[in-house]
């Protein structure tokens, strides 16, 4: 049971998309639309990786990243970060936070697929 | 006859151009620093001859044979002052030097703390001082002329005096023109006319004294008989007045200290001070001479002409009787030089004033100063001092022609006198007296000049010119102590004591007065000390002595007013000249006037002055020096706060410069902020595009799932598209290059249009309006304002969260303004949002509504272009934007509104 993975991630076509690609590839998908409470939401589910978007309605995925790396729970937990602004800022303040992998949007299929693959081993 | 007029007439215009000649010769060995003789006493004294005018060559013979030794009051004045004043003089040559004064004018002005206002005053004065004086030369010119007209028997007719008057006028404004303002150098001296002068004094001295020895030896035949005849003629008789010879006394030696030309040579012109030594004892001897043969040739005159032979032209008119042209045409040369020589030099002096204190002011004012830069300013000086000439010698003319030309010469120049006089008081007080103020000087210049007005001026001109008659008998308005001649009811004195009495004693006593009850300015009083100590203050100081241990002190002073490097290279140069080692030479007062010098160049000659004294322990610093210093410090102050003044505009430059780089900074970042907001924008619907074209792409998909996911991209694209329009939009209105279709229409159908287009006909929101208010014709661009209200009704749409959405659009006309208020149900924006709603980009809620959060921005700027404005309404209940229209829209759009985000 290695392949639960949530997805945090507002624009409602997008997570569509994402669910489709990775259900078909064998994972089992969460979504969650909103920054509030995703922290608790990654707790209560413990997923075995997160794909996180930055510009989210109430919270930032930073912040979001920053929490999730402080706590013992989920310090090591991988987590894809998405973004659609794509400065070479926003790339270099993922890695501060430890992402584990940084993606900009818009994204390949396989990439991502790849990319989770190789961050959740099988 | 050899003496035709126009033999005359070659005769002056030969002695002109001799003189030119002279003039020329002595600028260019001037020039060539060849000029040491130009400098020598002999020529300064002969320069002072200027005193003697054509009134002195002619109207001294008509004096004494009208009122005896009374001329000698003229000649008495001056002497008093060269013997007994000289030291005066000295000081007035020095203050002149020092201050590098250019007129009688200045001096006033400069020593009042620089007043504008006396400047001008002393030089109407001088003006109108002048202008009898002009008179009087012309006269004497023209009655020259017509003297030997009437004596050519060539029957010749003669010409009418006022024309020969008015050629004389023209002759000599052109002459004083081509001598005096020759060079376009406006410097104040003049080496040529100086030399042409003194030329002039000894040909008018030798033409009177040639008259005399004739009169005396060929005439009379001999001294003993020609004291015969003077016992025996009616000068025998004459009684000395009193009064009037102190008065006359007085007056001359006044106005040789006041006339403009007499200090024009005799302080502008001096280039030595040691040559007033000479002059102290040359000058007076040079006026005994004039004065030797006055009475004789009077006498004479009055025994062998006719009856009605005017007494001042005896000088012409004896030798002329006798045959003597030859002498006769010399007593007229010199006639000639006493009139040119004053006439030039008056004029000059008087140019001088006019163009510094009158027309450079003004020219200066008028052309904001900018032609100093571009050099102009010597040509338009030079232009100025010739319209002076010309006009003073026009006014000369003027003053000829309304006296009638009749009175006497004499009594025309001591017009002049009693006007310049008026200086006096203002000037003696202002070198000697440190108390006397501008208020002061300008009190009892006013008083002085309005009775010399009065008193003399006037009735000069003939009772009944000016004044009426009943006034000179009554007083004005028959007020009695006012009459001309008998102020305050003092009668019965002769008209010139009575005139020199009331005028200086009233004008000093304002004087005097003024300057008690008022306090003078610093520059006054920094003026004040310069003046009435100028040899304590310039560069002949006392001389000190002392010793090396005093060098060290003044050494260690110097450093710290110059500067060590400068204080100890001065030092050095000085030890290495005496021939000492090291850098500290003997105080020689050489050296400490050098040094001194140096000094004041920092701190001011006073400062400098007291400490090198107090160092040498050679003077005590008084009270004088203190205020001398108080006042120099004055003007440091004065001096270092305008410093502080440019400081603080530094300061408020860097701080608009802080500012403005902080807007750029902002900017900046505003712009990077937007860029990140349209990437982001663009590549969220780019990534589901991308996303589901590539699962479309992959086999396998049911046809429910191939259709669905068409229509994401379908949609997506749209989003896209409608993003871009936006933008394009947005970017268009903010740089203005939108077009306005202006045309008619009626609100209602734009409403209605807009209403259609936000597809709010499905029923989602109930839309409440007043048609009859919205029937209003508008002017403007229906289409642009179309998509505002589109914005509008379609954010109500997407953002009303009432249960049930309604929208109320409500119309109120405001003359030229319409209002549309667009007011729904839901809940609103908060405050802390409302800023910001129309902010690019801006988006309250969380929730996705498909815009991309530019539509109010293009709505404000499409309101903006025309003419109107739109804007939040708080308190409303729900959600509330209100637009404004103008009825008539402007063509001349304003600026867009938020081109700074």
């Amino acid at each position: 049971m290695g392949k639960r993975v949530l997805v945090i991630e507002d624009e409602p076509n997008i997570i569509e998309a994402i669910n489709f690609i990775l259900s078909r590839d064998g994972w089992s998908v969460d979504t969650h639309s909103n920054g509030h409470d995703a922290v608790d939401v990654v707790l209560a589910k413990a997923p075995n990786l997160v794909i996180l978007d930055v510009m989210l309605p109430g919270r930032s995925g930073y912040d979001i990243l920053k929490d999730l790396r402080a706590h013992p729970q989920t310090a090591d937990l991988p987590v894809l970060m998405l973004t659609a602004r794509g400065q070479n800022k926003d790339r270099d303040m993922a890695e501060r936070l430890g992402a584990s992998c940084f993606m900009t949007k818009p994204f390949s299929n396989a990439e991502v697929l790849e990319a989770l693959r190789s961050l959740v081993p099988q | 006859m050899i003496a035709t007029l126009n033999l005359l007439i070659a005769v002056c215009l030969g002695y002109v151009a001799l003189l030119f000649v002279v003039a020329f010769l002595a600028e260019r060995a001037a020039l060539r620093g060849r000029g040491a003789w130009l400098r020598s006493p002999v020529v300064y004294t002969l320069s002072l001859s200027i005193y003697c005018t054509a009134w002195t060559f002619y109207g001294a013979v008509g004096y004494a044979a009208r009122a005896g030794l009374e001329y000698l009051t003229i000649y008495l004045g001056p002497t008093l002052v060269m013997i007994g004043w000289w030291w005066l003089l000295r000081k007035l040559v020095r203050i002149g030097r020092t201050q590098r004064l250019t007129s009688v004018a200045d001096l006033v002005s400069s020593r009042y703390g620089k007043s504008p206002a006396l400047a001008i005053f002393v030089t109407v004065i001088a003006a109108m001082g002048l202008m009898p004086y002009i008179a009087l030369q012309l006269q004497s010119v023209t009655e020259s002329f017509t003297t030997f007209a009437r004596m050519d028997d060539s029957a010749m007719p003669l010409e009418d005096p006022r024309a020969i008057a008015f050629w004389v006028a023209a002759g000599l404004a052109l002459f004083t023109i081509l001598f005096g303002t020759r060079n376009l150098d406006a410097n104040e001296r003049h080496h040529g006319v100086v030399i042409a002068i003194a030329v002039e004094a000894v040909v008018k001295l030798f033409a009177l004294l040639a008259v005399g020895v004739f009169v005396v030896w060929w005439v009379a035949g001999g001294v003993g008989p020609m004291l015969e005849k003077i016992d025996a003629s009616p000068i025998r008789t004459w009684q000395m007045d009193g009064g009037r010879w102190a008065g006359l006394t007085i007056l001359s030696a006044a106005a040789f200290l006041t006339l403009p030309r007499m200090f024009q040579v005799m302080v502008v012109e001096n280039e030595d001070e040691g040559a007033l030594r000479t002059a102290s004892w040359a000058f007076p001897l040079y006026l005994m001479l004039m004065s030797l043969f006055v009475v004789p040739i009077a006498v004479v005159g009055l025994e062998m002409m006719p009856s009605g032979a005017n007494p001042d032209m005896f000088v012409l008119s004896v030798p002329l009787s006798q045959g003597q042209d030859m002498l006769a045409l010399l007593s007229f040369l010199g006639g000639f030089s006493s009139a040119t020589s004053m006439v030039i030099v008056a004029a000059i002096a008087l140019a001088t004033m006019l163009s510094n204190h009158l027309v450079m002011p003004l020219w200066l004012r008028f052309t904001g100063g900018g032609a100093v830069m571009s050099g102009d300013v010597r040509g338009v000086v030079i232009q100025a001092r010739r319209i002076s000439i010309i006009s003073v010698m026009g006014f000369g003319y003027l003053y000829y022609r309304l006296s009638g030309g009749g009175t006497a010469l004499a009594s025309i120049g001591l017009v002049s006198f009693v006007g310049l006089a008026q200086v006096l008081p203002a000037m003696m007080g202002g070198i000697f007296w440190r108390g006397a103020t501008r208020v002061g000087a300008l009190v009892g210049l006013g008083i002085g000049f309005a009775l010399w007005l009065w008193c003399m001026l006037l009735p000069s001109l003939g009772v009944g010119s000016i004044i009426p008659e009943h006034v000179m008998a009554h007083g004005p308005f028959g007020i009695g102590w006012l009459r001309p001649y008998a102020l305050f009811g003092i009668s019965g004195l002769d008209p010139l004591v009575h005139a020199i009495f009331w005028t200086l004693l009233l004008n000093t006593g304002g004087f005097v007065l003024g300057s008690l009850v008022t306090f003078p300015t610093p520059l006054e009083r920094l003026q004040g000390a310069q003046f009435v100590n100028v040899f304590q203050h310039s560069n002949n100081p006392q001389s000190w002595s002392g010793g090396i241990a005093q060098s060290e002190d003044l050494m260690v002073m110097a450093q710290r007013i110059l500067g060590a490097s400068e204080a100890q290279a001065l030092f050095q140069d000085e030890a290495a000249r005496q021939g000492l080692k090291g850098y500290l030479p003997e105080p020689t007062p050489d050296f400490l006037a050098l040094l001194e010098r140096r000094l004041s160049g920092s701190v001011g000659a006073a400062t400098a002055h007291a400490m090198v004294g107090q160092i040498m322990g050679a003077a005590t610093v008084s009270v004088e020096d203190l205020l001398a210093v108080a006042d120099e410090t004055a003007q440091m102050m004065e001096y270092s706060s305008q410093l502080e003044a440019k400081s603080e505009e530094l300061v408020r430059t860097a701080r608009q410069l802080r500012a403005a780089n902080e807007k750029l900074t902002k900017l900046s970042v505003q712009k990077d902020a937007f860029l990140s907001q349209i990437s982001h924008e663009l590549r969220t619907p780019m990534t589901s595009i991308r996303a589901f074209s590539e699962i479309l792409r992959d086999l396998g998909l049911n046809p429910d799932e191939q259709k669905k996911y068409a229509g994401i991209i379908h949609d997506e694209a749209i989003r896209l598209t409608r993003l871009l329009d936006d933008l394009l939009d947005l970017s268009v209105l903010e740089n203005g290059q939108v077009h306005l279709n202006l045309r008619s229409c009626v609100l209602a159908e734009v409403l209605d249009h807009a209403q259609a287009a936000a597809g709010a006909q499905d029923g989602t929101l109930r839309i409440r309006r007043r048609r009859i208010s919205e029937e209003v014709m508008l002017s403007t661009d229906a289409d642009r304002l179309s998509q505002v209200f589109i914005n509008l009704i379609a954010n109500a749409r997407k953002y009303c969260d009432a249960s049930a959405p309604v929208l109320t659009i409500s119309v109120r006309s405001d003359g030229a303004m319409l209002t549309v208020d667009f007011v729904d149900n839901g809940s609103g924006i908060p405050a802390e949002a409302q800023d910001m709603v129309f902010e690019k980009f801006s988006r309250v809620s969380d929730q996705k509504a498909g815009g991309a959060g530019l539509g109010l921005a293009i709505c404000r700027e499409i309101m903006a272009r025309l003419g109107g404005s739109i804007g939040y309404l708080p308190g409303q209940g729900g959600g509330a934007f209100r637009v404004s229209i103008p009825v008539q829209a402007d063509l001349a759009m304003p600026a867009p509104a938020s081109t700074q985000s």
